[in-house]
């Protein structure tokens, strides 16, 4: 099987030298394999944002190697490492552009180009391309093609972001709690959607979450975050015999 | 009058324009204006007083405004340094540079041929002005539509946006940014290449008060023309940069003196700033109180439509 992530030896520390030093990730080693569908829980505090965002490259380690599809990634820029990664924020305007319209957040998403490209960025048969991809999250935002962002939803700007993290077919998509912000319907509906999509297009996951319910129900992968390092790491049967109880249990 | 200050108010359009790509794609209140245009003007001026053509010198004009941008652009994105203060450093640096440039504080244009002096020379000067400010004005327009069509105008106006998203979709925010100061004053500069043309010379004191003129057009061409596609917002600021025009002629006809121009300008903005938000509470306001009434009247109704249904049953 191959790996698409290898984290070695991953050392982060917040403000060193001062009172406040914090030695939020501990010498953190993870491989994340291809069609892992991992969810990652843990305390607040207990570093798993900080794991995604060095991951992600908004956050630079401080020590340690971060390869991502066979590339040291270390010291590259988020931009960088878009080309096989990416992400879905928890807050839903994050992942959009709010002053721009469903489409051109989806040409956005789908380009992906790091030079200066002088390509029209809306071709004939688009529009009915992406309305199609639209429809498949069930949301009614194929008929708001050229509405401005802003004007969605919660729910449906969250699935947008979600579509538009698939569209590049990354290698490895990163979930940072994408559903804490909606209520508890719409956090559902996104959830079911989410597992529809890594589910059809067999994408490799790293999902942050707090609600142990979804912890345990998807993936296939459950790592644990404590105190700046993995306290478990369990897949499959060993997974799937996990319950809530349990899991509250190894937080203490 | 009001034929002059349409032909003024063509050639200020490149300048709202820039300070639109900034303030509006970007998100960027950026100083560097006050430096940048008397660059484009003291560049076009001496390049002109040393022989070369006024389109050569106009051009050139932009490209320095370009370097300029360039300059605040990588203080801002690589150095890190606040976007305010970054254009405010270029500014204070341009002052200097200017000086060198011009060699004295005002430096007159001789007998050497100004743009406008290219179109037919049976036109008076205000026709001419018109015709060269349109055809300025519609070269930037035309280009900049393009430009915002393709998948690099797109990119810019993302990250100006958001920037972490941008980023995340493998977006170069920090190349972007710095493209955009660039244009930005580019069109900035090629507005003070032409208002020196216009006025005969070039000054190291033309480029104060620039950033107010640029923000009160962007402003006022935004009251006048609404809408989210991009050829609307940019005829917008052209049509900004006449009516700003216009409201300070009509200013000077009132007797005050061209001292008190740029005390009226920070007047002016201050209100073209209030006057959207006074009306978009006033439209809430109203919209508010047809739907509240709406509401209401639909309560009525089905008040009125179950008191016959209760007093039915009562009779059972």
């Amino acid at each position: 099987m191959m790996k698409v992530l290898q984290v070695k030896h991953l050392q982060k520390v917040f403000f060193p030298g001062t009172d406040n030093e914090r030695h939020v990730l501990k010498n953190i080693n993870l491989q994340v394999d291809e069609g892992d569908f991992i969810s990652v829980i843990g305390n607040n505090g207990a570093g798993k944002s900080t794991l995604l965002n060095t991951i992600a490259g908004t956050l630079h380690a401080d020590a340690g190697e971060i390869d991502l599809a066979s590339h040291n990634v270390s010291k590259k820029s988020v931009a960088y490492r878009s080309r096989w990664m990416s992400r879905v924020f928890q807050d839903p305007k994050m992942g959009t552009a709010g002053d721009l319209t469903v489409m051109q957040n989806l040409v956005l998403a789908q380009s992906h180009t790091n030079t200066i490209n002088l390509k029209w960025y809306q071709r004939k048969g688009d529009v009915e391309e992406y309305q199609e991809l639209l429809k498949t999250l069930n949301m009614g935002l194929e008929n708001f093609m050229d509405t401005q962002v802003k004007y969605l939803s919660g729910g449906q700007r969250q699935a947008l972001s979600l579509l538009m993290a698939t569209l590049s077919k990354p290698k490895l998509l990163l979930l940072d709690e994408h559903t804490a912000a909606l209520d508890p319907k719409t956090s559902q509906e996104v959830m079911r959607i989410t597992n529809e999509m890594v589910q059809r297009e067999h994408l490799t996951t790293m999902m942050i979450t707090h609600k142990m319910s979804d912890a345990l129900k998807y993936g296939n992968r459950l790592v644990m975050v404590q105190d700046g390092q993995i306290k478990l790491d369990v897949r499959g049967a060993e997974k799937d015999n996990l319950d809530t109880a349990q899991l509250l249990e190894a937080f203490e | 009058m009001l034929i002059s200050s349409l032909g003024q108010g063509l050639l200020w359009a490149p300048l709202a324009i820039g300070v639109f790509i900034t303030f509006r794609i970007l998100d960027i209140p950026d100083l560097t204006t006050e430096g940048s245009f008397p660059f484009g003007a003291a560049i076009a001026v001496s390049l002109m007083l040393k022989g070369q053509s006024a389109i050569v010198a106009s051009l050139a004009g932009f490209i320095a405004g370009c370097l300029a941008g360039l300059i605040t652009g990588i203080l801002d994105t690589k150095l890190r340094i606040p976007s305010l203060l970054a254009g405010i450093l270029t500014m204070t640096g341009l002052y200097s540079i200017n000086m060198h440039i011009m060699g004295k504080s005002n430096v007159p244009l001789l007998n050497e041929k100004v743009l406008t002096e290219y179109l037919p020379a049976s036109w008076n000067l205000d026709i001419q002005t018109i015709i060269l400010g349109l055809i300025v004005t519609g070269i930037v327009v035309t280009l900049l539509y393009l430009m915002f069509k393709t998948r690099l105008g797109l990119s810019l106006m993302a990250t100006g946006n958001n920037k972490d998203m941008s980023a995340a979709n493998g977006i170069n925010t920090d190349g972007m940014i710095i493209f955009g100061y660039m244009i930005s004053n580019g069109f900035i500069a090629l507005s003070g290449a032409l208002i020196a043309q216009s006025n005969g010379y070039a000054d190291i004191g033309m480029g104060i008060g620039t950033i107010v003129i640029g923000l009160a057009s962007v402003l006022v061409g935004e009251i006048f023309l609404r809408g989210h596609n991009i050829l609307t917002r940019l005829i917008a600021m052209v049509v900004g940069a006449v009516v700003y025009r216009l409201l300070l002629t009509i200013a000077m006809g009132l007797g005050f003196p061209p001292d008190d121009l740029k005390i009226l300008s920070a007047i002016i903005l201050v209100i073209v700033i209030c006057v959207p938000i006074i009306q978009n509470r006033i439209r809430t306001k109203r919209q508010l109180k047809k739907y509240l009434e709406q509401v209401e009247d639909k309560d009525d109704e089905s008040i009125t439509s179950e008191a016959p249904a209760k007093s039915i049953l009562s009779r059972d």
